[in-house]
C-alpha cells in the first residue's frame, strides 16, 4: 500500500494544505494562494494517474516502447489555465476591495460593512439618482 | 525505478515543507516569491511524471504569470498578513478532516501508482490517441492532437475562460473603472540603468522568435499555442516593466488589444463554423482538406494554436497593463 | 446530421467577442437579444426533436466516442435548455433600460459580453455528454457570473463577487477532484462509457468518494443548504438584469447536472441505494427549506429577501431529487421551471423599484404599491406563485411535489414543506403590507417605469399564470425528462 500508493498520499496532503489556507486565512491573498496549492494538488493526482514506469512522455517516435496517458496532460493543461484566469479575476477583486474598504482582511471588512455608512462604490460611475446610502441596513449575507 | 521514486520522493518532500512554509509565512511578498518556488518544483514533477508539456505550461503560468499577478495585486493592496485569530482555525481544521478523510477512503481503492495494467492504460482510448492519431492526424506529439483535434471543444472552453478573466480585469482594473485620469509622476525607469535596458532590447526579439518557435514546433515537441501565448506576453511585459507604461503601450496600443483578444476566440469558433459549413461536425478539420484529411488536421491544428496564441498573449498583456496602470493612477 | 446541439453553444459563445468589438451599449445589446433568441429557437427546434426521434447524439470533431466529446440532448436536457434560453431573452428584454439606468455605455458592452458567456455556458453544461467537458462550461459560466456581479454598483458586489469565486472555485475544484476519482477507476470521461463502466463497481470505495465529492462542489454551485452562503449577497448586489437571470438559471444548471451525474453516470442505484443519497438529500431538502425561508423573514432589504427564499425553493426541488421516483423527479422538473418563471419575475420588479427609490429597503417601500401599481401587481402575482397560490405555476408543482412525498410516506419532509410555504405566506404578505397599505411619503409624484422592463415582468407573470391554469406543456416536458433520466441510469 505505501509502496505503491505513496504519491496519492502526498498529492492528497497538497490539496489539504491549501484547502485550510483558503477556509482559514482571512486575507483575500492569502486565500487565492491557498486556492493555486489545493489547484496544483488535484493537478498533480491527475497527472500521475497517467504515469507509467518506464514510459515516456507522449511523443511518438521509434525507439520508445511504452508512453504514458497523454489525456491526463491535455485535461490539466485546461485545468492550468482556468486556475490562473481565476486568480486573475479573484486579484482584480482584491485589489477593488482594497479600495473601496481599505483593507484585505476579510474580517475587517465585515466590521466595516455591519457599522460603518454602506456607501455607493466610490468607483462605479452611472447610476443617476440610485446611489443612496443606507445608514442602517441590516445586510442578510449569510456569514 | 529506484532513483525515480526516490527523486520522487524529494520533490514531494520540498513541495510539502514549501507549501507548510506559504501557510505559516505573513510576509505575503516571501509567500508569493515560495509560490513560485512551488510551480518550479511542481514542474520538475511534471517533467518525472512525464508530462512535458504540462510542465512547460506550469513553468510558464505558475512563476511567471502568477507571480507577476501577485505581486502587481500585492503592490495595490497590503503586503503584510493579519494574524490569523484562533477562532478561525476550526471551521478549516473539520472540513480538511472530513475531506481528508474521503481521499483517504478513495485511495484504497485507486489503481496502483504507475501500473501498466490500470484502468486508464487498459482503456481502448489509449490505443486511440497514441496509435490511431497517428494516421489519423499524424503529428508526434499526441498531447498536441488530444488537445486540438480529438478534445477540441474543450480548448476553446479554455479559451473562453481565458477570454472572460480578460474581460473581468479589464471591467474591474481597466480604464473604464478608473475614476480619474492621474498622471504618472516623473519617477525613476528601470531604463535609466544601461545594462538592464541594453540586455532588454536583446532579450525581446529572442524571446518573440522563441514564442513563435513554440507556437509551431508543438506538432513535434512540447508547446504550443498557450504556451507561446504566454511567452508572448512576458516580452511586452518585460518591455513594460523596464521602459514604464507609456511606451509598451505605444508598441501595443490598447485598441490593437482589445481587437487581439476578441480575434483569436472569433477566429476558433470561425473554424468550427466553416467546418460545418464544409459538411462536417464541429472542428472536424477533416473537411478541410477532404482528399488528404491529415493535412486538413495539421492546417487546423495549426489555425487553433495560432488562434490560442494570439488571444492569450493579448489577454495576459491587457491584464498586466491593467495592474500596472491602476499603480500608475493612484 | 443535425447541427443544431452545437449551434446552440456556439452562437452566444461567438455573440460574446462580438458585442465586445461593437462598442455601443444599444449594438450589444441587439447582439445578445439575437444570441438569446436564437439560442430559445434551437432549443424549441431541438425539443420538438427529441420529443419525436429521441435523444439527438453530436460527435465533436466527428470523432468516435470516447475519444472524442459529444453532445447529448435527451428529454432531460430539454426542459432546461428551454429555460436558461428563455430567461435569457427575458433578460435581454428587461436589460435594455436596466443596464441604462445602472450602468455606463462603456461598462454596459462587456456586460452584455458577460451575459452571453453565462448564457453559453450554461447551455453547454446542459447539453455536453462529457464530464471533463461539463467542468469546462462550468467554469465557463462561473466566471463571467463573478464579473456580472462584481459589476453591481455598492462596494458590497465586490465582496459578493470575491466570496462566491474562492466557494465556487473550491466546489469547482471538488467537482474536478470527483471526476478525476471517477476517470482514475474507469480510464473514461465520457458520461455514456462511465455509466457503463461504473455499473457493476457498486463497491469500489474510489467511486463512492467520487459520488461525494462531485455531489458537494455541484451542492456549493447550487447553494444547497448549508452550502449556501455564497448566494445571498451575489443575488442581491448584482445588477437587475444580472440577479434577474441567474436567479433564473444558473443554481437550476447545477440541480441538473446533479441529476445527470446521480442517475446518467454514477446510477440512481449507487447512489441511492448502496449510500444514503436519498436520506442526506431530504435531511437538507427539509432543513433548507426551514431555516432559509425563516431567514427570509428576518430581511429588511427585499433583494436579500428573494435570495434567501431562493435558497428554501432550492430545498423543494432537492427534496423531489432526493426521492429518486418518477413523481419525485417530474415534480422537481416542474418546480424548477416554476420557480424559475417565478423568481426572475421577483428580481425583476424588485430592480424595477430599485431604479424607482434608488433603495430596496423595506422601510423604503411604503406606499409604492399606490404609486406604481402595474409593477407591484406584477409582483403580486409572481409572489403568489412563490407561496403556491392557485392558479400558478407554484402550485401546480409544489402539488405534484406534496403527492410524490405522500407517495413515499415521507411525512416529516412534507411538514417542512408546509410550515415553509406558511412562513413563504408571511415574508411576501409582509412586503405587500408595506407597499400597499402603508402611507406613501409625501410629495410623492406617480412614477412611470420603463416600459419594455414592465413588460418583460408581466410576461413571466404571466406565464407562471398561464402554466398554472393549463400546465400541459410544462407536465409533458417534466415527466418525459423523469422518465429519460430513471431509465438511461445504472441501476
Amino acid at each position: 500500500m505505501i509502496a505503491t500508493h505513496y504519491v496519492y498520499w502526498a498529492f492528497f496532503a497538497l490539496m489539504l494544505i491549501g484547502l485550510y489556507v483558503v477556509i482559514s486565512h482571512g486575507n483575500l491573498l492569502k486565500k487565492l494562494i491557498g486556492l493555486s496549492l489545493f489547484q496544483v494538488g488535484v493537478f498533480l493526482f491527475y497527472i500521475s494517474l497517467g504515469k507509467r514506469y518506464g514510459g515516456s512522455a507522449s511523443i511518438i517516435s521509434e525507439d520508445v516502447r511504452a508512453y504514458s496517458h497523454p489525456l491526463p496532460q491535455v485535461l490539466i493543461l485546461t485545468a492550468i489555465v482556468v486556475g490562473v484566469a481565476t486568480l486573475a479575476v479573484g486579484l482584480a477583486l482584491a485589489v477593488r476591495i482594497f479600495e473601496a474598504y481599505g483593507t484585505v482582511e476579510e474580517d475587517e471588512i465585515t466590521d466595516d460593512d455591519s457599522t460603518g455608512p454602506d456607501g455607493a462604490d466610490s468607483d462605479s460611475t452611472g447610476a443617476k439618482g440610485t446611489g443612496s446610502l443606507h445608514k442602517t441596513d441590516r445586510h442578510g449575507s449569510g456569514s | 525505478m529506484t532513483t525515480f521514486v526516490l527523486i520522487h520522493s524529494v520533490l514531494l518532500a520540498i513541495l510539502i515543507a514549501t507549501a507548510v512554509a506559504i501557510t505559516r509565512m505573513r510576509a505575503l511578498y516571501g509567500a508569493t516569491m515560495l509560490a513560485a518556488l512551488f510551480s518550479l518544483v511542481t514542474a520538475c514533477l511534471f517533467v518525472l511524471l512525464d508530462a512535458v508539456d504540462v510542465a512547460f505550461t506550469e513553468a510558464a503560468v505558475g512563476v511567471g504569470i502568477s507571480t507577476v499577478l501577485l505581486l502587481g495585486g500585492l503592490a495595490l493592496t497590503r503586503s503584510r498578513e493579519a494574524v490569523t485569530p484562533r477562532r478561525r482555525r476550526l471551521p478549516g481544521a473539520v472540513v480538511v478532516l472530513l475531506t481528508g478523510g474521503v481521499l483517504a477512503y478513495a485511495a484504497l481503492d485507486l489503481p496502483e501508482f504507475g501500473s501498466a495494467d490500470s484502468p486508464v492504460q487498459r482503456h481502448p482510448i489509449t490505443e486511440t490517441y497514441l496509435h490511431e492519431s497517428q494516421k489519423d492526424i499524424g503529428i508526434p506529439n499526441t498531447v498536441t492532437s488530444v488537445l486540438a483535434s480529438y478534445r477540441g471543444l474543450d480548448t476553446l472552453g479554455e479559451l473562453v475562460v481565458v477570454f472572460t478573466a480578460g474581460l473581468a480585469v479589464l471591467s474591474l482594473l481597466g480604464p473604464l473603472a478608473r475614476p480619474e485620469q492621474v498622471r504618472p509622476p516623473a519617477d525613476f525607469h528601470l531604463a535609466d540603468y544601461r545594462v538592464i535596458r541594453v540586455v532588454t532590447g536583446t532579450l525581446m526579439p529572442l524571446i518573440l522568435l522563441f514564442a513563435l518557435y513554440v507556437l509551431f514546433h508543438g506538432d513535434y515537441g512540447p508547446g504550443g499555442g498557450f504556451q507561446a501565448g504566454v511567452i508572448f506576453a512576458s516580452g511586452f511585459v518585460l518591455y513594460g516593466l523596464v521602459f514604464g507604461l507609456d511606451k509598451a503601450q505605444q508598441v501595443v496600443p490598447r485598441a490593437a488589444l482589445w481587437l487581439l483578444i476578441s480575434l483569436g476566440l472569433l477566429v476558433y469558433v470561425g473554424l468550427g463554423l466553416t467546418t460545418m459549413l464544409l459538411g462536417g461536425s464541429f472542428l472536424d478539420y477533416d473537411v478541410l482538406d477532404p482528399d488528404h484529411p491529415a493535412s486538413g488536421q495539421h492546417l487546423g491544428i495549426l489555425v487553433v494554436e495560432t488562434a490560442i496564441g494570439v488571444t492569450v498573449a493579448s489577454v495576459m498583456t491587457a491584464i498586466f497593463f491593467s495592474f500596472a496602470a491602476r499603480g500608475v493612477s493612484r | 446530421m443535425t447541427q443544431l446541439p452545437v449551434l446552440q453553444v456556439t452562437i452566444p459563445l461567438a455573440c460574446a467577442p462580438l458585442c465586445v468589438l461593437v462598442r455601443s451599449r444599444t449594438a450589444a445589446w441587439l447582439v445578445f437579444l439575437a444570441a438569446a433568441l436564437f439560442s430559445l429557437t434551437c432549443a424549441a427546434l431541438l425539443t420538438e426533436q427529441v420529443a419525436d426521434d429521441g435523444p439527438v447524439r453530436y460527435r465533436m470533431g466527428g470523432w468516435p466516442v470516447p475519444a472524442g466529446i459529444e453532445f447529448v440532448v435527451g428529454d432531460f436536457s430539454t426542459p432546461i435548455l428551454l429555460l436558461v434560453s428563455l430567461s435569457a431573452a427575458a433578460a435581454a428584454v428587461y436589460g435594455h433600460r436596466s443596464v441604462a439606468a445602472e450602468m455606463d455605455a462603456r461598462r454596459s458592452t462587456l456586460l452584455y459580453a458577460c451575459l452571453c458567456l453565462t448564457l453559453a455556458g450554461l447551455l453547454g453544461l446542459t447539453v455536453t455528454g462529457d464530464v471533463f467537458n461539463a467542468f469546462v462550461f462550468l467554469e465557463i459560466s462561473s466566471l463571467a457570473t463573478y464579473t456580472l456581479i462584481a459589476m453591481g454598483r455598492r462596494r458590497r458586489a465586490l465582496l459578493a463577487a470575491f466570496r462566491y469565486l474562492v466557494i465556487g472555485s473550491v466546489g469547482a475544484v471538488f467537482v474536478l477532484i470527483g471526476i478525476g476519482l471517477a476517470y482514475a477507476v474507469t480510464g473514461t470521461l465520457n458520461m455514456a462509457d462511465l455509466a457503463q463502466r461504473l455499473s457493476d463497481s457498486g463497491g469500489n470505495r474510489a467511486v463512492q468518494a467520487a459520488v461525494v465529492f462531485v455531489f458537494v462542489g455541484l451542492a456549493i454551485k447550487m447553494a444547497l443548504f448549508p452550502l449556501h452562503a455564497w448566494l445571498p449577497a451575489a443575488y442581491a448586489e448584482a445588477p437587475s438584469v444580472v440577479s434577474t437571470f441567474i436567479a433564473a438559471a444558473s443554481t437550476k444548471v447545477a440541480i441538473y447536472v446533479l441529476c445527470r451525474f446521480a442517475f446518467t453516470v454514477f446510477g440512481a442505484s449507487l447512489v441511492f441505494h448502496s449510500m444514503p443519497g436519498d436520506r442526506i438529500g431530504l435531511l437538507l431538502a427539509a432543513v433548507a427549506m426551514l431555516v432559509a425561508s425563516a431567514a427570509a423573514c428576518l430581511q429588511n432589504d427585499l433583494r436579500y429577501l428573494l435570495a434567501w427564499s431562493s435558497i428554501a425553493q432550492i430545498g423543494y426541488i432537492m427534496a423531489g431529487v432526493a426521492l429518486a421516483t418518477t413523481a419525485g423527479l417530474s415534480a422537481a422538473y416542474l418546480h424548477i421551471m416554476a420557480h424559475a418563471v417565478t423568481k426572475a419575475a421577483l428580481f425583476g420588479t424588485a430592480g424595477l423599484l430599485l431604479i424607482r427609490l434608488g433603495s430596496v429597503q423595506l422601510s423604503a417601500l411604503a406606499g409604492i404599491g399606490r404609486r406604481m401599481p402595474w409593477t407591484f401587481a406584477a409582483f403580486v402575482v409572481a409572489g403568489l406563485g412563490l407561496i403556491g397560490v392557485p392558479p400558478t405555476a407554484g402550485f401546480v408543482s409544489k402539488w405534484a411535489l406534496v403527492a410524490a412525498l405522500v407517495e413515499r410516506d415521507q411525512w416529516l419532509v412534507l411538514g417542512a414543506l408546509l410550515a415553509s410555504s406558511l412562513l413563504a405566506v408571511f415574508y411576501v404578505g409582509r412586503v405587500v403590507e408595506i407597499a400597499w397599505f402603508r402611507e406613501p411619503p409625501e410629495g410623492a409624484e406617480p412614477v412611470r417605469p420603463a416600459t419594455s422592463m414592465v413588460a418583460a415582468v408581466w410576461f413571466l407573470a404571466l406565464l407562471s399564470l398561464y402554466f398554472g391554469i393549463d400546465p400541459t406543456l410544462p407536465d409533458r416536458l417534466a415527466d418525459a425528462a423523469a422518465s429519460a433520466l430513471l431509465g438511461t441510469g445504472g441501476g
